[in-house]
């Protein structure tokens, strides 16, 4: 007897559960062939707003963590990558990636994990400083992380732009909110289920999945986002976001469209340090 | 023999004041939960449901300096221009109310509400809860919210505990009364609604009737919440009588207070849609209130710390 076909209900990763979006509406994606592949959850403004109180929510805990501790749960994500990289290819595959090409991103994806989490406990040294001053104190500049941070990946490299933009912002302890690639949204919804299972505190990564005119807005003038990171923006979306950013005060770092993802280039500290804000103390000699 | 025992006390009692169909109370309060509340009608609702926060702080690290910036808050909970009413009352200790009365002026449209009867759980002798009752009141409290003996009702001594109510309308004066019947501890819906009509037929109207301390695991909740407002609905079509509703602990979110807004709306009518007969017993509730209206306003979403907190801060 032939079996019965058992397909998978994709849904968006948020505040460490699996949602439907609060509207009930979803979008198809196809495949390369064209062929129907899913109904993907299309998440709103509404879900915007629910996945940023999650963040927050989740926010000092992680923060409060040690550096060398949110290095090993950016090290275990890299190891649940690296457990289903051959679902992970099949997916890059099926969304139109040659086999090599969709090999070469889940490595990448996967060793940029690795080289962040290596960062947790050593960028606080290269970039903190004891500043020499001229008087009897001592100053040092620590870094502290922002907050929560949103953000708004390409749509290609679905899977490796994502994991570029998000992992050097979590690295520090900030919380993130990202809105996947609207074309492949597929593979945040494996991302979703890595991250579900790596050790990763729940609503510390949001992975919502949507359409950008409706979102970007919101991503724009919500007040509890400190910073916007984003890749691959239209010239509208780029605009819609540096005035809604100018108005609630944010950070917004935009990576250009000819950004090289596969390449070590794409990864650095300064990466990191578009997520941290500086603080500068004075401490007295002798107290 | 056997009258005298709670059961039959209590089976009584219920077949006097009518028993609650507790399936059917959760489906109705369930339904409040689906309205939709938009633009204007939402700010409108917003904004009585800042009128009615008691804004509260019942703490034991309760200080002067604490009670003064909670009076603060209650008079001008944000900036002018987002158009927030001042809160019902706040509500504090017995010790704290002089300090609340200095710091809210005599004129004030901002009322004192204390708690008094050995709140919590009101185990001490009558005698020192009448006393702690005139101490408030002297002290400068509008409103007294009381704990019932909830001892002497679940061994369905019922006459014991409406006395020691009694007791306390009188200590009262003309200082208005709340009684807080403590749902949790009360275990079904039957006996919150016997115990409401135990408490509404001794105060007065005016008076309010009150789910919770706050103290205690479980809080408001709808269904309780429309338990008592039915409890008060025909209590009012018998006696004419009416008596204000007050729950307390647990709601947190502009949401939540919305939809008790509609169960009072749909149960008791626009003559309860006021703070003179609707109150939340509540203290982050009202910078989500605020938050909520600054969104309505601006159009963005707000982070909470854009709003001074009033209780939590300390």
């Amino acid at each position: 007897m032939p079996r019965l076909l058992i397909t998978k209900t994709p849904k968006p990763y948020v505040g460490g559960a699996f949602i439907r979006s609060e509207s009930g509406r979803t979008f198809p994606v196809s495949d390369a062939a064209g062929n129907f592949f899913a109904n993907i959850p299309q998440c709103t403004r509404k879900d915007l707003r629910n996945a940023v109180e999650a963040a927050a929510k989740a926010g000092p805990g992680w923060a409060k963590r040690t550096a060398y501790n949110r290095g090993q749960i950016l090290y275990r994500l890299g190891e649940m990558l690296e457990g289903r990289r051959a679902e992970l290819i099949d997916t890059l595959v099926r969304f139109g990636g040659t086999k090599a090409a969709a090999a070469k991103e889940v490595e990448v994806a996967t060793d940029r994990l690795i080289y962040y989490a290596g960062w947790a406990d050593k960028y606080e040294q290269v970039l903190g400083n004891v500043n020499p001053v001229a008087s009897p104190h001592f100053n040092f500049t620590v870094t502290e992380p922002m907050g929560v941070i949103g953000v708004i990946a390409p749509a290609a490299p679905a899977l490796l732009g994502l994991v570029s933009l998000v992992a050097p912002l979590i690295v520090s302890g900030n919380t993130v909110v990202a809105l996947a690639s609207e074309k492949t949204p597929y593979p945040s919804i494996l991302l979703g289920e890595m991250l579900a299972t790596s050790d990763l505190p729940g609503g510390v990564v949001n992975l919502l999945t949507g359409f950008r005119p409706e979102l970007v807005p919101t991503f724009a003038t919500h007040t509890h986002l400190r910073a916007i990171s984003a890749a691959g923006l239209s010239a509208d979306e780029s605009k819609a976001i540096r005035l809604g950013a100018a108005e609630s005060v944010k950070r917004v770092h935009c990576l250009a469209d000819e950004t090289r993802w596969l390449s070590d280039a794409a990864q650095d500290l300064y990466a990191i340090r578009e997520g941290l804000e500086f603080k500068t103390t004075w401490h007295p000699i002798g107290a | 023999m056997i009258a005298k025992s709670p059961t039959a006390g209590f089976r009584r009692l219920f077949d006097e004041v009518g028993t609650v169909d507790a399936v059917g109370i959760e489906e109705r309060v369930a339904k409040f939960t689906t309205r939709s509340i938009k633009k204007a009608s939402k700010v409108q609702g917003l904004k009585l449901a800042v009128s009615m926060v008691d804004l509260t702080t019942l703490e034991g690290k309760d200080t002067p300096g604490k009670v003064a910036s909670l009076c603060q808050k209650a008079l001008a909970p944000h900036d002018a221009d987002l158009g927030a009413p001042q809160v019902a009352a706040v509500c504090v200790y017995p010790a704290m109310v002089r300090h609340a009365r200095k710091a809210l002026g005599s004129d004030t449209g901002v009322r004192i509400a204390s708690v008094a009867t050995a709140f919590p759980s009101g185990q001490a002798p009558l005698r020192t809860r009448l006393a702690e009752v005139k101490a408030a009141v002297a002290d400068g409290a509008d409103e007294i919210d009381m704990v019932i003996n909830r001892g002497a009702f679940l061994a369905g001594e019922f006459g014991a505990m409406q006395d020691e109510i009694a007791a306390v309308v009188e200590a009262c004066g003309d200082t208005a009364l709340k009684v807080i019947l403590e749902v949790s501890e009360l275990e079904t819906y039957d006996n919150i609604r016997a115990a409401s009509f135990l408490a509404m037929r001794v105060i007065r109207e005016g008076d309010f009737i009150k789910t919770s301390t706050g103290k205690t695991s479980l809080n408001a909740t709808l269904g309780n919440n429309q338990v008592m407002l039915e409890a008060i609905r025909d209590f009012y079509l018998d006696t004419g009588v009416a008596i204000g509703m007050k729950p307390a602990g647990g709601i947190r979110t502009a949401k939540q207070s919305l939809q008790f807004l509609i169960a009072v709306k749909e149960t008791l009518g626009d003559a309860w849609l006021t703070n003179e007969r609707y109150r939340f017993g509540a203290s982050s509730l009202l910078n989500d209130l605020l938050r909520q209206l600054e969104k309505e306003k601006t159009g963005a979403y707000q982070a909470p710390y854009y709003f001074s907190e009033a209780a939590e801060s300390y």
